[in-house]
């Protein structure tokens, strides 16, 4: 099927009417159809003749499938005119690609008639009602007392890490400090956790510090940073002059 | 009727679409497959047989209540369900070609009906009744089509086996590899 862009409909002139035919085979079969002709030994001069006639009067030569079909059987109408020596057994049948497609088509539109019986048949019983997923459901409203507000409240502000709004960050990251520690660390033990690198309460210069030290230990090859997954816990490892590659 | 029956019975009761027998078996762990097929013989007979406005039926691979024929009219006017949408010629045109050509690619379906196919497969799989089963070989892979349980149901077909042989239509398909001739 041609499908046109909504846009299409206003241009003048490229208008398909898409509902008489889903095709230009099924036009030719239409028209074959009607003239009553052996599709087999199909007159080509005139069903190609009528075929323009209609696409003309349908509107439909300005449609690509239709104008390349049409141009196919003027080219096959051509070499149908074309002399041919008597008694040659290599002749072949210009027209032999396109019956053998009309034929194709044919049993196409044959099972077309049988699916359409079959879901005509099907659309007489129905199943369970389908109901498409309903919208997500507004939040249910509050039932709370004032202690459990209260309560809740001193939770969330016990959450809260101590702002640290007044202060500027005073110092550049300290990377060389937290190399050393990571290194005094590396010595020590063979493997280690993120929080032995930061200390409990990190500063965000301290955990962006040691942070950037880790990768670069990690890139110069002293060290193996491992991480199970998302936001698991990063664990440290020295690397082994054995496994080093 | 015995329990495993009930417990398939409400079990259909609240599905939507088809059940597999694979399916049922999952709602008790002692039941075995041969078990649940027996149920579902003893359900469909105990319907059939008894006075009532649904009936069992074997459907895309699986079983599914669904009313009876002759009630399809008053429910429909009395506005209860929403019939499914009709396929346009072009969409049954597709479908047919995707249904005995499958995998098949959307080139070989253009070819076939002679026209650009690509917006009624789009809409065919927004449908859910056809859908990528893999890639072919060849220039950019293709992506190649299948038919869904979704296509069965439609059609109420059990399997794709239902669908009439091609040596059983008036024309010869030619097989599915054409070899080129030459």
């Amino acid at each position: 099927m041609t499908a046109l862009p909504p846009m299409a409909q206003d241009q003048n002139g490229f208008v398909v009417e898409l509902e008489q035919f889903s095709g230009p085979l099924d036009l030719l079969l239409h028209l074959i159809r009607e003239d009553e002709v052996d599709i087999t030994d199909l007159p080509i001069a005139k069903i190609a003749d009528q075929f323009l006639a209609v696409i003309s009067e349908l509107g439909l030569n300005q449609a690509a499938d239709y104008l390349e079909m049409a141009a196919r059987l003027l080219r096959i109408k051509a070499q149908m005119l074309l002399p041919r020596r008597l008694g040659d057994d290599e002749w072949e049948d210009p027209r032999a690609e396109l019956v053998r497609r009309l034929l194709e088509y044919q049993q196409i539109r044959e099972l077309v008639e049988w699916l359409g019986a079959a879901a005509a048949r099907r659309a007489e019983q129905l199943g369970r009602g389908f109901s498409p997923e309903p919208p997500a459901a507004p939040p249910a409203p509050l039932v709370i007392d004032l202690n459990d507000l209260l309560a809740a409240a001193e939770r969330v502000i016990a959450l809260i890490p101590e702002p640290v709004l007044h202060r500027v960050v005073p110092r550049p990251l300290d990377v060389e400090g937290a190399t050393e520690r990571i290194q005094a660390l590396l010595a020590e033990r063979a493997a280690f956790g993120w929080g032995d690198v930061v200390g409990k309460r990190p500063t965000i210069v301290d955990a962006l510090s040691a942070f950037i030290a880790l990768l670069e230990l990690a890139k110069r090859g002293s060290l193996h940073v491992h991480q199970e997954g998302p936001f698991a816990p990063i664990q440290i490892r020295r690397e082994s002059p054995r496994e080093a590659h | 009727m015995n329990p495993l029956a009930k417990l398939i019975e409400a079990a259909l009761f609240a599905s939507a679409r088809p059940l597999t027998v694979e399916e049922l078996v999952t709602l008790d762990p002692q039941a075995g497959a041969a078990a649940v097929r027996g149920a579902l013989a003893e359900l469909r007979d105990a319907f059939a047989t008894g006075d009532h406005g649904v009936e069992l039926v074997e459907i895309a691979q699986g079983w599914q209540f669904l009313t009876r024929r002759e009630y399809a009219e008053a429910i429909d006017r009395a506005q209860f369900a929403l019939r499914p949408r009709r396929l346009s010629p072009a969409a049954l045109e597709t479908l047919a070609i995707i249904a005995y050509r499958q995998p098949v690619g959307r080139v070989e379906v253009d070819e076939i009906r002679g026209v650009d196919s690509g917006a009624v497969i789009e809409k065919l799989s927004e449908r859910g009744l056809v859908e990528i089963v893999t890639r072919g070989e060849g220039l950019g892979r293709p992506l190649l089509y299948g038919t869904t349980p979704q296509f069965l149901e439609i059609l109420g077909l059990k399997d794709l086996d239902e669908l009439p042989r091609l040596d059983e239509l008036s024309v010869a398909l030619r097989p599915p590899a054409p070899a080129e001739p030459e």
